[in-house]
């Protein structure tokens, strides 16, 4: 009985011994550079190591509220980062809806095709897109020789090289990216729908609409609800590589977001004591954004989310 | 109670009207939604196949005019661009395979009741999903372990994937668990049960994490920014997006290496900025596209599976 007792000892060590070095993996990459939080604390220069004397404690904290400039800096970069995750909240219903009037499509040879071009663009890179962006919108581009031709204005107009409207735009190229495949997850819960509601209310003589309006729509909120509490808890996060590869000297003041604010910081010149206590400073809202909206999901859906 | 008496025809023309107008209006703003989405791609595709000096000067719109192929070859002649489509491949391809073994072994290690600390260790995986150092430590740590300017940098930090753990883990364990106590009783071991019996059963999930750990190595980008400065170890992403903001310069670049710009050379062949751009973007969109078909039998089932699960 001992000798199988030890046996299964031996048998259950060595398991481990064979998931260590992804388990070591994962330390690596993923735990030790949270170590890396303490460099906000110092005056950090690469290439030399971090040595005590260059300790600062709280000083990168208190540059960001006391000295003039950075503090303007920081104001714009939070209002661009609200403004543009606000438009994403204001709009986020977007791909519900498409999902709903794709849904209403009685061809199925052209609902799929819809739903095949819409999703593609998910699966190209930031650079590819704004490759696209640059050879449909440049002063040589599609839309600026077609809008001349037709006589609609007669100099190329500036799309990218500008700031006008720089937050709606950078919507709509997010909308054109991720629209189709944020749309396939409310496309399986309308599948999920129970055909006989529909039929009972097609019975009783409701229109289109009226199925949608009191039928569709209501079963997908608990989808949309999610989705709403994920944008919120991710309010501050818009991600770097969109905002890094639109960005010019023409439209850098209201397209630098956080994320991307953090990495300007550390290559230019706040150095990276700063830019990590920034990062930090926002790590330490979205945690506490995250703790809010689990919350709100907890009262209002019995459940969270994490 | 209404029958079918007169009234009921005349509501249902109206409802139908009605259903007219609607289906005229979704065909037209979907048609618009793809159009939308396809156009662009048709549009630098019919550029790059068209006579250079047309597509400079936007005269290209819907159909290609003056078809050669000559700028795909002279593109390909650029030892920069050549060079990163090398490491933008080899990225994809060590990337994919390891990420694939690495993944289904976890998950099938984690569903293994006499793994010692499996509950512990599987949480210790999986928290990471929900947590990020931030780009500027992640830089520090990959320079402090000399993986800047360094091909594995690409690779080391992306193998082992949480979300990949868990999709294969819940596969794993949707599978009947006589496969493995049959195996046991004939006394193979982990590794045997592993590599002769999981990895051939858990195929379709496997193929899924593939397709999509593909993509994402492929268009990486944000890596070769912060741990790059060798331009041996440039991708193809980054050398796109090098190009598309120093495309002037790179014109003569290709011009004297491919050796088109004598006197007589035709201008419709010569390389422009724009050439260049359009032909670089096909060429890194193409794979993308290629295995797209394969993508839709998938995703909708991962996405599924992740949603029951995250």
């Amino acid at each position: 009985m001992k000798l199988l007792e030890n046996k299964r000892k031996i048998r259950s060590l060595r398991e481990f011994l064979y998931i260590l070095p992804f388990l070591a993996l994962v330390a690596i990459f993923s735990y030790y550079p949270l170590y890396g939080w303490f460099y906000a604390f110092f005056d950090y220069k690469p290439p030399f190591p971090l040595t005590w004397d260059r300790f600062v404690g709280f000083k990168w904290f208190q540059t960001m509220v006391a000295n003039k400039v950075r503090v303007a800096q920081l104001l714009s970069v939070l209002r661009n980062t609200f403004a543009i995750s606000g438009i994403s909240l204001a709009f986020s219903w977007f791909p519900m809806i498409f999902a709903v009037f794709l849904n209403e499509i009685r061809s199925t040879g052209f609902k799929k095709f819809v739903q095949t071009v819409t999703t593609l663009p998910h699966f190209i890179s930031w650079v590819l897109v704004y490759s696209i962006a640059f050879a449909v919108f440049s002063s040589t581009g599609a839309v600026n020789t077609v809008a001349i031709s037709l006589g609609l204005y007669n100099e190329p107009k500036i799309f990218l090289a500008s700031s006008e409207h720089i937050w709606f735009k950078m919507w709509l190229w997010l909308t054109w990216k991720n629209a189709g495949w944020a749309a396939i997850m409310y496309i399986a819960a309308i599948a999920a729908i129970d055909e006989e509601l529909i039929t009972a209310a097609k019975v009783d003589g409701a229109s289109r609409m009226r199925i949608i309006w009191h039928i569709t729509i209501p079963s997908l909120m608990p989808t949309y609800f999610v989705i709403v509490m994920l944008n919120l808890a991710n309010f501050l996060s818009n991600g770097f590589e969109q905002f890094y590869v639109f960005q010019n000297a023409f439209n850098k003041e209201y397209i630098q977001v956080l994320d991307l604010y953090v990495y300007n910081l550390a290559m230019g010149n706040g150095g990276y004591s700063l830019s990590v206590a920034v990062s930090m400073f926002k790590s330490l809202v979205s945690v506490v954004l995250l703790c809010v909206t689990n919350g709100i999901s907890k009262l209002v859906r019995g459940h969270g989310f994490i | 109670m209404r029958g079918p008496g007169k009234k009921a025809p005349r509501h249902k023309m109206k409802v139908s009207i009605g259903d007219r107008i609607i289906n005229f209006i979704t065909y037209v703003v979907y048609s618009f939604f793809a159009f939308v989405c396809v156009y662009p791609f048709y549009y630098i595709f019919i550029n790059s196949i068209s006579a250079n000096n047309l597509s400079e000067k936007g005269k290209v719109l819907f159909w290609p005019k003056q078809i050669h192929f000559t700028n795909y070859a002279n593109v390909l002649k650029i030892p920069a661009l050549f060079n990163a489509l090398k490491v933008s491949v080899a990225r994809t391809v060590v990337g994919t395979v390891l990420t694939v073994l690495f993944s289904a072994f976890l998950g099938y290690m984690f569903t293994r009741e006499t793994l010692w600390g499996r509950k512990f260790w599987y949480r210790f995986v999986v928290v990471t999903m929900y947590f990020n150092a931030g780009i500027i430590p992640w830089f520090i740590t990959m320079m402090n372990l000399r993986l800047t300017n360094n091909f594995w940098g690409y690779i080391w930090p992306v193998v082992v994937q949480p979300f990949y753990v868990v999709l294969c883990k819940t596969y794993v364990e949707s599978t009947p668990i006589e496969l493995q106590e049959a195996a046991e009783i004939d006394g193979a071991g982990t590794l045997t049960i592993f590599f002769r019996i999981m990895l051939p059963v858990i195929k379709p999930i496997l193929a899924t994490i593939a397709i999509f750990a593909a993509v994402a190595q492929w268009n990486s980008f944000q890596d070769t920014l912060l741990l790059m400065t060798d331009s041996k170890l440039y991708t193809l992403q980054f050398v796109l997006y090098q190009y598309i903001n120093q495309a002037n310069s790179l014109r003569g670049l290709v011009n004297n290496a491919s050796g088109t710009v004598d006197i007589a050379a035709s201008l419709a062949k010569a390389q422009t900025a724009t050439s260049i751009r359009m032909t670089v973007t096909i060429i890194v969109v193409t794979p993308i596209i290629l295995v797209y078909p394969m993508f839709q039998r998938f995703f909708v089932k991962g996405i599924m599976i992740g949603a029951v699960k995250g």
